[in-house]
């Protein structure tokens, strides 16, 4: 493998175009200094290359994941994807690399800065999605529930099965503010799809007092002579209140 | 009355009730229905006083024929009073669920006319929801005490959980302020909900599709600080619950004074809350760490040290048990030590497989080296930073949590006095054997 040559790749930005970077990178006998799908000012880079997406070399790098490292290594993979990280494409690229050598050892490398640092970013995701299962607030328009989220982590694939097994019957709309993203839920199924802007339509009367009902609730239950406000935005920091009917 | 004002009323007298989790059961949604549960719970919220919500936790009614002294609902008190129908509740609990304001329901209700009729009202309304609304979602129901056997096993049929209440950690205790309760009324059940849910699971395993008997298991909860039950007395009756009752949780609520009365603390005193935290600690050892009651208190101690928390405290008291090797210890070893929680015990154990740890390994796998450096060795190595310094020990063994606990805690009884000791304790253990130390006196920082 020559190491003079650290070209930059460019990728369309999906799963299976990141795999290709892998393919490409061990098919040319190189290591790229970066993989990005931001082609602004890379593109004028002087030793760029795009990467083009094909299924079946995405589909070969996936299966080596668990053929030469693990079964999570897949899965694991997947949400790494999601994480909300500058160097997410070089961090999974590393990963892999170290995958392929260690095998299934790698999992478990927890001190190694990139292995580490991988783990760590994907339990982040993990417990925001999980902190947006309950954080999630839906109002009604008509017969669609629609909620608005700003979330750190690309949230959303692990978001919209919960409440897709949760609401079979309903049909919703799940918002992803950050990424410009919406989870679209109806009886007949989910697409995940990107949404540049959304418009709702007035809220409505009956709709308002279900608002009221449950911002009663939520300011009754507390014991006066308990109160610790610093232990509430401990538990849901004011990043998430912004979409919180409840808080002001 | 319009709903709003009886969820008001039936809300602010449910809000004393702790339990508020949704965890233990793992339902999948079904076509046609709404809901699931994820065994985990979810929290959707979090009130002023800082306490998850889950459920929406209300009474049914707040009218009781009882006079318990410490409750808000006893007979004997001027206050307004009022309850839900089964369908205003049903409803009510649905249009929350559907906004994703609430994992499900909490209902517990004061005692209308007789303990049956009361539970049928219940009933009728938690099958309203399950069979009208199709409603699959999590539900807890407290059981009301003295309920016939019938109408408790066709409730269990239709929640996850199932909760009642202690309320008092002694015979004494209840005697004195709820004489209408003996804990027999509240034992028997107990051992009923126990026993149901052992029988469903044979039948579970005979017919796949047999009904579930409250397969979120059974919880309980008790006042703390409103009579001078030790913790000792707690934490042995929890454990013998554990054991005996295979109870899933039990909660403990510090008690916030609500009515004067010469046998209950005054309205004044403000609720043992640092006690509470420390008592949930205790429990949390029991359940995960592998402690016994008696490890952490004991006929001569009582009480508990509210000043450090008890892992730490035992600890100290056993130093004899440390260094632990961290390359090598066993994982319940490694839970014993102060700084490591289960967690990163299991990290541990997982990443020494592909490598021997440092310091600076631990430190990443999320364990507090601030308290453990005391208490470990990596590879035969001591920590580079620990100290003999007491004041630096005592700083380094109280969390964050602890020093801002501490001077909030007025009201309650600290001892000071332990921690000279417990500070030199620590620093034995970074002599070599045979070695002493004297422990300064004074000039304790906290
Ligand atoms: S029976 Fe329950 S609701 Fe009634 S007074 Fe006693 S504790 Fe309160």
């Amino acid at each position: 493998m020559t190491l003079e040559r650290r070209p930059v790749y460019l990728y369309d930005g999906t799963l299976e175009g990141f795999l290709c970077c892998v393919y490409e990178s061990y098919a040319r006998k190189e290591i790229p200094c970066e993989i990005t799908s931001e082609n602004g000012q890379t593109l004028l880079a002087e030793d760029a290359s795009w990467i083009i997406t094909d299924w079946d070399h995405a589909q070969k790098v996936y299966v080596s994941l668990d053929r030469k490292i693990t079964m999570e290594a897949q899965d694991f993979i997947r949400k790494a994807f999601l994480i909300d990280d500058p160097d997410r494409e070089m961090l999974m690229y590393r990963f892999i690399r170290m995958g392929y050598r260690y095998g299934r050892r790698v999992m478990d490398m927890l001190t190694d800065d990139t292995v580490g640092r991988l783990i760590r970013a994907v339990r982040g995701l993990e417990r925001e999605a999980h902190s947006y299962m309950g954080f999630v607030r839906f109002t009604v328009y008509d017969q669609v529930m629609v909620s608005c989220i700003r979330p750190k982590n690309r949230v959303l694939p692990l978001l919209a099965p919960h409440f897709e097994d949760r609401f079979p019957e309903e049909s919703f709309l799940i918002y992803d503010r950050t990424y410009r993203m919406a989870a679209v839920h109806k009886p007949e199924g989910t697409v995940l799809t990107s949404l540049d802007k959304l418009v709702l339509p007035p809220i409505e009367d009956s709709e308002r007092a279900y608002h009221e009902l449950w911002r009663c609730f939520q300011r009754t239950i507390a014991i006066e002579s308990r109160t610790n406000p610093r232990c509430q935005m401990n538990h849901m920091p004011k990043r998430y209140w912004e979409e919180l009917t409840e808080m002001p | 009355m319009d709903v709003y004002e009886k969820l008001t009323i039936l809300t602010d007298a449910a809000k004393y009730d702790v339990a508020c989790t949704s965890s233990g059961s793992d339902r999948a949604g079904r076509a046609g229905a709404v809901g699931n549960a994820v065994a985990c719970g979810i929290c959707h919220s979090f009130a002023a006083d800082g306490r998850c919500i889950s459920l929406l936790k209300v009474l049914m009614t707040n009218s009781c024929i009882y006079d318990c002294k410490y409750c808000v609902n006893r007979a004997s008190r001027d206050t307004r009073r009022t309850a839900f129908t089964p369908e205003e509740l049903a409803e009510l609990t649905i249009q929350f669920y559907r906004r994703n304001y609430i994992e499900g329901l909490f209902l517990s209700s004061g005692v209308l006319k007789s303990p049956d009729y009361t539970t049928e009202r219940m009933t009728r309304a938690i099958r309203l929801l399950r069979d009208g609304y199709r409603f699959n979602g999590y539900i807890h129901v407290k059981a009301i005490p003295g309920t016939s056997p019938e109408l408790l096993r066709e409730l269990g049929l239709l929640v996850d959980r199932m909760s009642i209440n202690i309320e008092l950690p002694s015979e004494s205790s209840l005697r004195a302020l709820a004489p209408q309760k003996e804990s027999s009324a509240i034992l028997r059940p107990m051992g009923l909900i126990t026993s149901g849910i052992a029988e469903n699971r044979s039948d579970l395993a005979l017919y796949r599709h047999a009904p579930r008997f409250v397969p979120a298991g059974q919880s309980t909860q008790m006042i703390v600080g409103a009579t001078p039950d030790s913790d000792h007395r707690i934490l042995t009756l929890s454990e013998g619950l554990y054991k005996k009752y295979a109870l899933k949780r039990v909660f403990f609520s510090a008690y916030s004074p609500v009515v004067e009365d010469p046998l209950l603390p005054s309205v004044f005193t403000t609720p043992p809350l640092l006690r509470e935290h420390r008592l949930y600690q205790a429990d949390w050892l029991m359940r995960f760490y592998g402690f016994s009651a008696e490890e952490i208190v004991s006929e001569r101690y009582p009480n508990m040290n509210l000043a450090i928390d008890p892992k730490c405290n035992w600890a100290v008291r056993h130093m004899d048990e440390f260094p632990v090797e961290v390359n090598r210890a066993s994982y319940e070893r490694l839970l014993r030590v102060p700084g490591i929680g289960v967690q990163s015990a299991r990290r541990i154990v997982q990443a020494r497989r592909s490598g021997a740890l440092d310091f600076d390994g631990l430190k990443k796998l999320g364990v507090v080296m601030k308290r453990a450096r005391f208490f470990l060795t990596c590879s035969g190595k001591c920590a580079p930073d620990v100290t003999d310094d007491p004041e630096e020990v005592i700083r380094g063994l109280l969390s964050e949590k602890d020093r801002r606990m501490l001077p909030a805690a007025t009201g309650e009884q600290l001892s000071f006095l332990d921690l000279p000791g417990i500070a030199s304790g620590a620093a034995r253990l970074l002599l070599p054997a045979g070695a002493t130390t004297e422990s300064r006196e004074g000039g304790i920082m906290l």
